[in-house]
């Protein structure tokens, strides 16, 4: 079981020999998380601390009539009590705060509901307390009344007529139009390339499936967390457990209507995201009990608080139809996806769409996305969001089509496989992908032809893709006089981008990983700096300090002019050895002449880079399913991911094996199981069920380097893609144990069970 | 607020006092009471493991402990896991094999890892992934959590030997 990497025969940057990039230096901060010395939000001490506790609603959809806090205000130690009342109101404005233009009012709503709970956990009020014990008997204190509603949790029937409503002022936007009607659905958008009919005339075989996927949580380990001091001068401090500081400071800054000047955010460690840890919700509470108390104020979500009142990953409704020739090219494709946005407008089916079709080069397509609310919590994003639930109905649709047509499935996906240029049906035409390098290593790899070794046992393949972005990150490096550097950045670092971003200078300064010291800083000690997501740090991150080392070379080199009393253009830079002539001086020696030679050197990158590159992820699965209690194991698996260049492999594998089990749970186990009255009966971590060590086998990877051209060492951003292919892939290999084709995620025991018993009778 | 007792436990090899409230689990009070905040809650129920530590000899999740019920009890916590200056080969282990990704989970991992190899040192993988069930990781998909204790294991038999 041994982790390989296939490096592209091309040559060219990520063909070069580097020093730094490509080897596996210990993360720095290391020695801090081994010993649990690393201090995450839930970790901070201050002087004076409350603790807080957030009122939440028990009804998926109701009015809210009446609160009144007078009851717990009175009970000894709290401190104070807030409501969507002692918020600003959001009046019509429109921001954008990361995450596209969004109505004020929808954020705020989100944070403390106003008129209406639109889900069950929605938030309604807070209380401040001398301990979490007391804050918690406080909010349970608070009244509030209720007139409960009839509530909608799934796409299809909240896009029929006569469902209940969830916004009254929510108009359909179709086509660039609005509708004149109050609809749970928010926007109708559609993609489309050639000529759809043309396309299934010609075709030989067409296969047309409908899917429904489950609503999801990323189950980060640590749940949020928020801690804020309203300050006497006016500024607002806030240490928490977020993707993005700055996202943080602009929302809290706007939902409090104060200047973004007067928010100060402090990343604490984070224990986990995947998207999840993005949005806002318990900082400005926290600062708004802050205002009212003059202490700093801490909240601590539970895990039945994570589950209920953060944003999972929407649950969706997808029609997928294939069209392919006898000669095995797909000659049209059309997708429906109608995901849920939870209670306020802005499912992934965005993204969904772009990533749907992105693998295949095909000529006419037609792709139509929903995104609407439904009385479940707010989605947020979710590794490669929108893009598994997408793959999952678009690659099973492709096995099945492969099948027919008598076509080794990998070999009918390289035969469709999208390359520079293809157009995707979303506008933008493929950069430089690796999408058949990465499938043709998917048909190299030993687990591909090795025999399954028993009965009831299969062996499925998929493919995926997450388009990535870049945005915009700042980087300073300052020159230590020992000739070191310490490097400071902005994005939190949740699986080890701190080493990736270092190793990226210290390759350009010709010095070692360890000789740079990265910090991740507060939002006051650092440029803006966008959200770690999107698989942008590695690549983003890494470019601006990139930059910012480019900028120390070049002060260096005028230093080392100065020193040797000549011009600057005689001065050569070659890894870390600064020459003129037949003189030379390394970095750390030239280092130890800043004083004399100027002061301090500080390098400064701050980018917003074009050149992101996209990243395929396959992966290869074996199954044995239970013919008696429909049980799925997953008995092999191997990941096969583009990462353009490896910066750090160790942790490139890491995020291509963690992806992939979040997948497998995704496939196989996990929901959010509702009832009817919009309830989730599995809010905890024994019922909500996650893979643990005992479900798996180990996650074999191999990196395919095809470097992107976006990047100076040819990174691409790794994070996402390998999430997207599992769930196709085991539901492929679950045919091939089981004849069944299942259509429905989680792929859990009772509905293999269920589908076995459909297809005997 | 409640009445609170003074309990007194060895942790981390030291005698130690602290004040406890009735309802207050063993994780809270190394965490808020004596600053220990290595150990995490992840779901305070005993579902993820995060606040594992070692009580007379067996792992436990602290947030399923009371706070009184540690009383003359002997407790490691991650704290107490490095030998003086130097870590314990499994955490070593841990950074050589990149075992972590957002370290949330991996105070737990390492407890219930070196209270596997003080009682078997040399465990299969499948008895690994058995033993570390009760721990739950969302970033890594536990290989290199597997492969690392592999490791530490090999390491310890050397030392050993």
């Amino acid at each position: 079981m041994k982790t390989q990497t296939e490096t592209s025969t091309e040559t060219g940057i990520g063909g070069r020999e580097y020093a730094v990039v490509g080897t596996r230096p210990i993360r720095h901060d290391g020695a801090d998380k081994v010993t649990g010395r690393a201090q995450y939000g839930a970790d901070l001490r201050l002087p004076g601390l409350l603790h807080g506790c957030i009122v939440r609603s028990p009804y998926a959809h109701a009015r809210i009539r009446r609160i009144d806090t007078a009851k717990a205000a009175a009970l000894p130690g709290v401190k104070a009590a807030v409501t969507a009342a002692d918020l600003p109101g959001a009046g019509d404005r429109i921001v954008d705060l990361g995450e596209g233009a969004t109505p004020l009012s929808y954020i705020r709503g989100n944070i403390l509901a106003g008129e209406k709970v639109l889900y069950k956990g929605h938030a309604v009020a807070a209380v401040a307390a001398v301990s979490p014990h007391v804050a918690e008997e406080a909010a349970g204190m608070i009244e509030v009344e209720y007139e409960p509603l009839p509530c909608v949790l799934t796409a299809p029937e909240a896009m029929q007529a006569g469902a209940p409503i969830l916004h009254d002022d929510l108009r359909t936007e179709e086509f660039g139009k609005r509708a004149a009607k109050a609809s749970n659905v928010a926007q109708h958008f559609r993609h489309s390339l050639g000529d759809i009919e043309k396309g299934f005339r010609e075709a030989d075989v067409i296969v047309e499936r409908e899917f429904r996927t489950a609503t999801v949580h990323q189950g980060y380990i640590e749940p949020h967390n928020a801690t804020a001091l309203w300050n006497h001068d006016g500024r607002v401090h806030i240490w928490c457990s977020t993707q993005g500081a700055f996202v943080v400071r602009d929302t809290t800054a706007c939902i409090l209507d104060i200047p973004v000047s007067q928010v100060k955010v402090t990343p604490m460690e984070i224990g986990g995201g995947f998207g999840g840890k993005i949005p806002v919700y318990l900082e400005p509470v926290a600062a708004l009990l802050s205002k009212k108390t003059g202490r700093p104020v801490k909240i601590v979500m539970s895990r039945k608080d994570v589950f209920e009142g953060t944003g999972p990953t929407p649950g969706s409704y997808i029609k997928v139809k294939i069209g392919a020739r006898k000669d095995g090219r797909i000659t049209a494709a059309q997708a429906y996806l109608a995901y849920e946005a939870g209670a306020y407008p802005g499912a992934m089916v965005a993204p969904g769409a772009m990533c749907i079709f992105a693998a295949y080069d095909i000529e006419n397509v037609v792709i139509d996305g929903f995104d609407v609310v439904v009385n479940k919590p707010s989605t947020a994003a979710y590794r490669a969001p929108g893009a598994t639930n997408a793959a999952f109905a678009a690659e099973t649709v492709v096995d099945e089509i492969a099948e027919k047509l008598g076509i080794d499935p990998i070999d009918f996906r390289l035969r469709n496989a999208a390359k520079e240029g293809t157009r995707r049906a979303d506008g933008p035409r493929h950069r430089r992908i690796g999408c058949a390098e990465v499938l043709e290593a998917m048909k190299r790899h030993p687990h591909y032809t090795a025999p399954l070794g028993g009965p009831h046992r299969g062996r499925g393949v998929a493919i995926g893709f997450w388009f990535n972005v870049g945005l915009p990150s700042s980087c300073t490096i300052s020159v230590n006089a020992d000739g070191t550097v310490s490097l400071v950045e902005g994005s939190t670092d949740i699986g080890g981008t701190r080493t990736s971003v270092a190793m990226q200078a210290a390759e350009v300064l010709g010095i070692a990983a360890e000789d740079v010291r990265p910090t991740v800083a507060d939002t006051d000690s650092v440029g803006y700096t966008a959200v770690t997501g999107g698989s942008r740090v590695t690549f983003s991150t890494g470019l601006a300090a990139y930059d910012a080392a480019q900028d120390v070379v070049r002060q260096m080199k005028e230093r080392a002019a100065k020193l040797w009393e000549i011009g600057v253009e005689q001065v050569r830079a070659e890894r870390g050895i600064f020459c003129a002539g037949d003189r030379s001086i390394s970095f750390k020696e030239l280092a130890a002449h800043l004083e004399e030679t100027g002061g301090p050197v500080i390098g400064r990158g701050a980018v917003n880079p074009k050149g992101v590159g996209g990243s395929f992820a396959g992966c290869i699965a074996d199954v044995e399913v239970d013919p008696e209690t429909g049980k799925v194991s997953v008995l092999r698996f191997t990941s096969i991911q583009d990462a353009g260049k490896a910066i750090h492999p160790s942790y490139v594998e890491g995020q291509m094996q963690g992806g992939s089990v979040q997948g497998i749970g995704w496939a196989l186990n996990e929901e959010y199981y509702m009832s009817p009255e919009g309830v989730m009966l599995n809010a905890s971590l024994l019922d909500y069920r996650m893979p643990t060590s005992l479900d798996l086998p180990p996650i074999e990877t191999v990196i395919v380097e095809v470097p992107n051209p976006g990047h100076p060492f040819g990174a691409r951003g790794v994070g996402e893609a390998s999430i997207v292919p599992p769930p196709a892939a085991l539901a492929n290999a679950i045919y091939r144990a089981a004849g069944v084709r299942l259509n429905s995620l989680p792929m859990k025991p009772s509905v293999v069970m269920e589908a076995i018993w459909n297809a005997k009778a | 607020m409640r009445a609170r007792t003074q309990v007194q436990a060895t942790i981390n090899g030291e005698t130690v006092e602290f004040l406890c409230e009735p309802r207050q689990s063993l994780l809270e009070c190394l965490r808020d009471e004596l600053g220990l905040t290595g150990a995490k809650e992840g779901c305070n129920d005993g579902n993820c493991g995060a606040c594992t530590v070692i009580l007379d000899g067996r792992i436990v999740n602290s947030c399923l402990v009371l706070g009184l019920e540690a009383a003359g009890s002997e407790i490691t916590t991650i704290e107490g896991i490095a030998r003086g200056a130097e870590l314990h080969p499994v955490q070593r282990a841990f950074l050589e094999q990149a075992a972590l990704q957002c370290g949330f989970c991996t105070p737990g991992f390492i407890v219930a890892s070196k209270a596997l190899l003080d009682e078997e040192p040399d465990p299969s993988p499948e008895r690994i992934r058995l033993w570390l069930a009760n721990n739950l990781c969302r970033c890594t998909g536990y290989d290199k959590i597997v492969r690392a204790v592999e490791q530490a294991a090999a390491q310890l038999q050397k030392v050993k030997a």
